[in-house]
C-alpha cells in the first residue's frame, strides 16, 4: 500500500470507509488523485479475524458511548453503526433495493418531506453501476418500479423463513420477490459463493458478502490510495480564507494532522454531524457547514417493527442470509392514509437477537422465558423497513461528557410523529395478516425497533435549507464535502446502502467533472 | 442435556468444519470466564447472584452457566452497548446503584437482604422493578424500569444465550464457519444440525444428535 506524508497535502482525505466513503476513495484514486482514507475502526481480515459468534463479533460494531433520549430513544450499536474499515457494510444485512423514483421528488409528487436536488433517471444509471460493483444476486425481473436490467448474479435459493413470507403474500394477493442481496450466488475472483452460515449481521467470515471491505477497498489500494485504520478524526481544520486544510486525528495514542486540499466526511448520520459540530472555531462558532443551522437536524431512522409467530414445522431461520424474500407492495401502492412507504422482509434472528425480542416484546423472564426460548427453531417473523418523516426536532447534539478520545459524547434525540405511528400500525396489521395466512400461530408484535440512520447534513437546493448541494459539496466551505446517509432529505421505505453507494459513485463523477473545469 | 434436543451438544462440533480458529478461541475464552468478581464488591456480588437466579433460574441444572460472572466480566472489561438511555448513568455505575437499591428495597419491605429473600418475594420485587413501582431514594433518580430493561434483562439473558449450553438447549446449530448449511427449506435438517425429539421417538433424535460433528 502506498503511504503519504502527513505534512504533504493530499488531494482528498476521506473520513470514513463505508458505503459512502469507500467508493469515493477507490474512484478518486483511479482518477489519479492522491487519496487517504481514515477509519476509526480496525482493518479486519475476515478469514483470519472473524468468529462465528454473536458476542465475539461485537468487534465490528460502533460501541462507544452515545446518549439516547426523546420519546422513542433509538437503540444504537448493533444494527446501525459499524466501526471497521468498510464501515457498516461489514455487518449489513446486504439487502440492496432501489428507491422508488417518486421519492426523489417526495414533496412535489407525493406531498411530504422534501425534494432531492437530483433527478431519479440519473440515479437509476448509478444504481446499475452499484449493483455491478456489489455483484448483487437477484431476480431476473423485479415486480415494482420502472424497468431495470437483470441483476448481475442469479437469485439465491429460499430458506424456510423466506418461504413463509412468500406463502403469506400469495394468500393476501401481494407480489413478493427473492431479495436482491449483496452476497455471492456464484464465484467472483477469489471469493466463493455464500455458504448460508447465517451470521451476516455480525460479519461474513468467508468473504462471500460484498461489503466495501472486499469490493472498493482493495480497488482503492491497487489504485494508490492509502487506508489508515484505527484513526479517529476529531476535528477539521479551516484556514482564515474559510477553506479546509486537513484533519486532526488520534492514532496510536497521539493526535496527528493530515494536510489535504479537500476533506470528504463520510462518517454516517451520527459521526458526520458530530465531527462538523466539534470542528467549530472563531469563524464558524456553530460548527462547520452549518450556516443553515441544520447540521445534526432532521435525523431519520426507519421503523423496523416486526410480527413473530410459531410454525408447527421446523423453520430454523438461523440458516442463510436473514432476509431472502421481500414485498415492496406498500412502497408502490398509494391507497393508504399516511405518507411514505414501507416494505417487509423475512427474518433470521440468532439466539441473542431472539432473546431480545422475547424479553423486549413479551416482557418475559424467569422460567417462562427459558421455556419459550426452546421453540426457537419454530419461530418465524416478518419485519418492516418503513419511511419515517424528517422532523428538525429529531437531532444529534454534543454533550459535555467526554469519550475515550477526549471528544464530546453525542446525544441522539428521537420521537416518532403521528405519521410514523400510523404507518407502523398499518404495517403491523398487514404483516400479522401475512404471517397468520402462512400458518403461523401464537403471533405477537415487536413494536419497538428501528434501523438505519439518515438526514443530519441534508442535501438541497439552497444554503438556507440544506447543508450540501447536489454534488455533496457543503454550501459554506467549498473544499468540504459530505457523502453518506446523512445527506438524505428523505429516507424512503428501503434499506439505505445501495443508494449511498450510488450517490458515492455519482459524486466521484461530479468531482472529476468539476476538477476538469478547474472548479475544485 | 436438554429434553427437546436429547443428546445434542454443540461442542461436539468444536473440532469439525463448522468451527474456525477465531471461533474456537472465542468460545474457549468464554468457557473459562473468571468465576470470582473483579468489578463487583462481595456485597454487590451476592445481590447480583440472587438476581441472576431469579431472572434466569437454573436450579436443578447439573452445570449452571455462571451468569453473574459474565455480567462482572462485561463491567470489568467495559464492553459497552454503543448507547446509553439518557436516564441511566454509565453501565457500571447503573449496576452498582441498582443492586444497592434492590437491597434497600428488600430491607424496607421485608427487613432482610435481597439475597436472603424467599423466591416469591424476590420475584415480586423484580416485577415491581419491571413496572417502575419502586421508589427507594437509593435509585438516585435512575428509573427502576429503565434499569431493568436496559441493564438487568440484556446483561443477564445474553450471557446464557452466548453460552454453548444455551445453544444446545434451544437446538441452535451454533458456529458455522466455514461449513455453513446446505438444506435451507422448512423441515429440512443438515446432518450436523440438532434433531428435535418428536413425540414418542426421543431415541431417534438422540441417535442423530450423537452423530453431530
Amino acid at each position: 500500500m502506498r503511504q503519504f506524508e502527513e505534512a504533504d497535502a493530499v488531494d482528498f482525505v476521506v473520513v470514513g470507509t463505508g458505503a459512502g466513503g469507500a467508493p469515493l476513495i477507490a474512484g478518486l484514486a483511479e482518477a489519479g488523485f492522491s487519496v487517504v482514507g481514515l477509519d476509526a475502526g480496525p482493518f479486519f481480515r475476515p478469514l483470519e479475524d472473524f468468529a462465528s459468534d454473536e458476542t465475539a463479533q461485537r468487534q465490528v460494531f460502533w460501541t462507544d458511548e452515545r446518549i439516547v433520549d426523546g420519546a422513542n430513544p433509538i437503540v444504537m450499536g448493533d444494527n446501525n453503526s459499524g466501526k471497521a474499515v468498510g464501515g457498516s457494510t461489514v455487518h449489513f444485512a446486504m439487502v440492496s433495493l432501489r428507491f422508488r423514483p417518486e421519492w426523489f421528488k417526495a414533496r412535489t409528487l407525493l406531498g411530504y418531506g422534501a425534494d432531492w436536488p437530483i433527478d431519479w433517471q440519473e440515479i437509476w444509471e448509478y444504481y446499475g453501476r452499484a449493483e455491478r460493483l456489489l455483484a448483487i444476486s437477484g431476480p431476473v425481473t423485479y415486480p415494482w418500479g420502472p424497468p431495470r436490467p437483470a441483476y448481475p448474479y442469479r437469485e439465491h435459493q429460499l430458506n424456510g423463513a423466506a418461504e413463509v413470507l412468500a406463502r403469506g403474500c400469495e394468500a393476501m394477493g401481494l407480489a413478493w420477490t427473492p431479495t436482491p442481496i449483496a452476497t455471492l450466488s456464484a464465484p467472483r475472483g477469489d471469493a466463493h459463493p455464500c455458504v448460508y452460515r447465517g451470521f451476516c449481521r455480525v460479519g461474513c467470515s468467508t468473504n462471500a458478502k460484498q461489503s466495501q471491505l472486499v469490493t472498493s477497498i482493495p480497488r482503492a489500494i491497487r489504485a494508490g490510495a492509502e487506508i489508515r485504520d484505527l484513526a479517529m478524526v476529531g476535528r477539521i481544520e479551516v484556514d482564515e480564507a474559510g477553506r479546509a486544510t486537513g484533519v486532526h486525528y488520534l492514532r496510536q495514542g497521539r493526535w496527528r494532522f493530515q494536510r489535504a486540499r479537500n476533506v470528504i466526511v463520510a462518517g454516517y448520520a451520527i459521526e458526520t454531524p458530530r465531527l462538523l459540530l466539534n470542528s467549530a472555531n472563531a469563524q464558524f462558532p456553530e460548527g462547520l457547514a452549518n450556516s443553515s443551522g441544520l447540521v445534526g437536524k432532521y435525523l431519520m431512522t426507519q421503523s423496523n417493527q416486526a410480527v413473530f409467530g410459531k410454525m408447527d414445522q421446523e423453520v430454523r431461520s438461523y440458516k442463510a442470509p436473514p432476509s431472502l424474500t421481500v414485498t415492496e407492495h406498500w412502497n408502490y401502492c398509494d391507497e393508504k392514509d399516511f405518507f411514505g412507504g414501507y416494505c417487509w422482509m423475512a427474518q433470521g434472528p440468532l439466539p441473542i437477537e431472539w432473546v431480545n425480542v422475547l424479553t423486549g416484546s413479551k416482557g418475559l423472564w424467569g422460567r417462562a422465558l427459558r421455556e419459550e426460548m426452546k421453540d426457537y427453531n419454530h419461530q418465524v417473523g416478518l419485519k418492516m423497513v418503513g419511511e419515517m418523516l424528517p422532523d428538525p426536532r429529531n437531532q444529534v447534539t454534543l454533550t459535555d461528557e467526554l469519550d475515550q478520545y477526549g471528544l464530546p459524547v453525542p446525544r441522539i434525540t428521537y420521537s416518532w410523529g403521528d405519521n410514523d405511528k400510523a404507518m407502523i400500525a398499518h404495517a403491523l396489521d398487514q404483516m400479522q395478516m401475512g404471517l397468520e395466512a402462512a400458518g403461523a400461530r401464537d403471533v405477537f408484535r415487536q413494536e419497538n425497533d428501528t434501523c438505519h440512520l439518515y438526514g443530519t447534513a441534508r442535501m438541497g437546493f439552497d444554503p438556507e435549507t440544506s447543508v450540501v448541494d447536489a454534488d455533496c459539496r457543503s454550501w459554506d466551505i467549498p473544499n468540504l464535502w459530505i457523502c453518506d446517509g446523512s445527506i438524505f432529505p428523505t429516507c424512503g421505505g428501503v434499506n439505505p446502502s445501495l443508494t449511498i453507494v450510488a450517490l458515492s459513485l455519482r459524486t466521484v463523477d461530479r468531482i472529476k467533472a468539476l476538477a476538469s473545469r478547474g472548479d475544485l | 442435556m436438554s429434553e427437546r434436543y436429547p443428546g445434542y451438544d454443540v461442542l461436539s462440533k468444536r473440532d469439525g468444519p463448522s468451527w474456525n480458529e477465531p471461533t474456537r478461541s472465542a468460545i474457549d475464552a468464554r468457557l473459562n470466564v473468571p468465576r470470582e468478581p473483579r468489578f463487583f464488591t462481595p456485597q454487590e456480588w451476592r445481590t447480583l447472584q440472587a438476581l441472576c437466579d431469579a431472572i434466569f433460574p437454573q436450579d436443578g441444572d447439573v452445570d449452571p452457566v455462571p451468569l453473574a460472572a459474565y455480567v462482572d466480566q462485561k463491567m470489568a472489561e467495559n464492553h459497552t452497548d454503543g448507547y446509553r438511555h439518557g436516564a441511566l448513568p454509565r453501565q457500571g455505575e447503573a449496576w452498582r446503584r441498582g443492586l444497592s437499591a434492590l437491597e434497600a428495597e428488600a430491607g424496607a419491605a421485608h427487613g432482610t437482604g435481597f439475597h436472603d429473600l424467599a423466591a416469591e418475594k424476590r420475584e415480586d420485587l423484580i416485577r415491581r422493578m419491571q413496572a417502575g413501582k419502586l421508589e427507594d431514594s437509593g435509585w438516585g433518580g435512575m428509573p427502576p424500569a429503565t434499569f431493568f430493561e436496559h441493564r438487568v434483562i440484556p446483561d443477564i439473558t445474553h450471557a446464557f444465550y452466548a453460552h454453548p449450553k444455551g445453544w444446545s438447549e434451544i437446538g441452535y446449530g451454533g458456529p458455522a464457519s466455514p461449513r455453513g448449511y446446505v438444506r435451507l427449506r422448512i423441515d429440512r435438517r443438515d446432518p450436523w444440525e440438532p434433531a428435535e425429539a418428536k413425540p414418542g421417538d426421543k431415541a431417534a433424535a438422540r441417535r442423530k444428535n450423537q452423530r453431530v460433528r
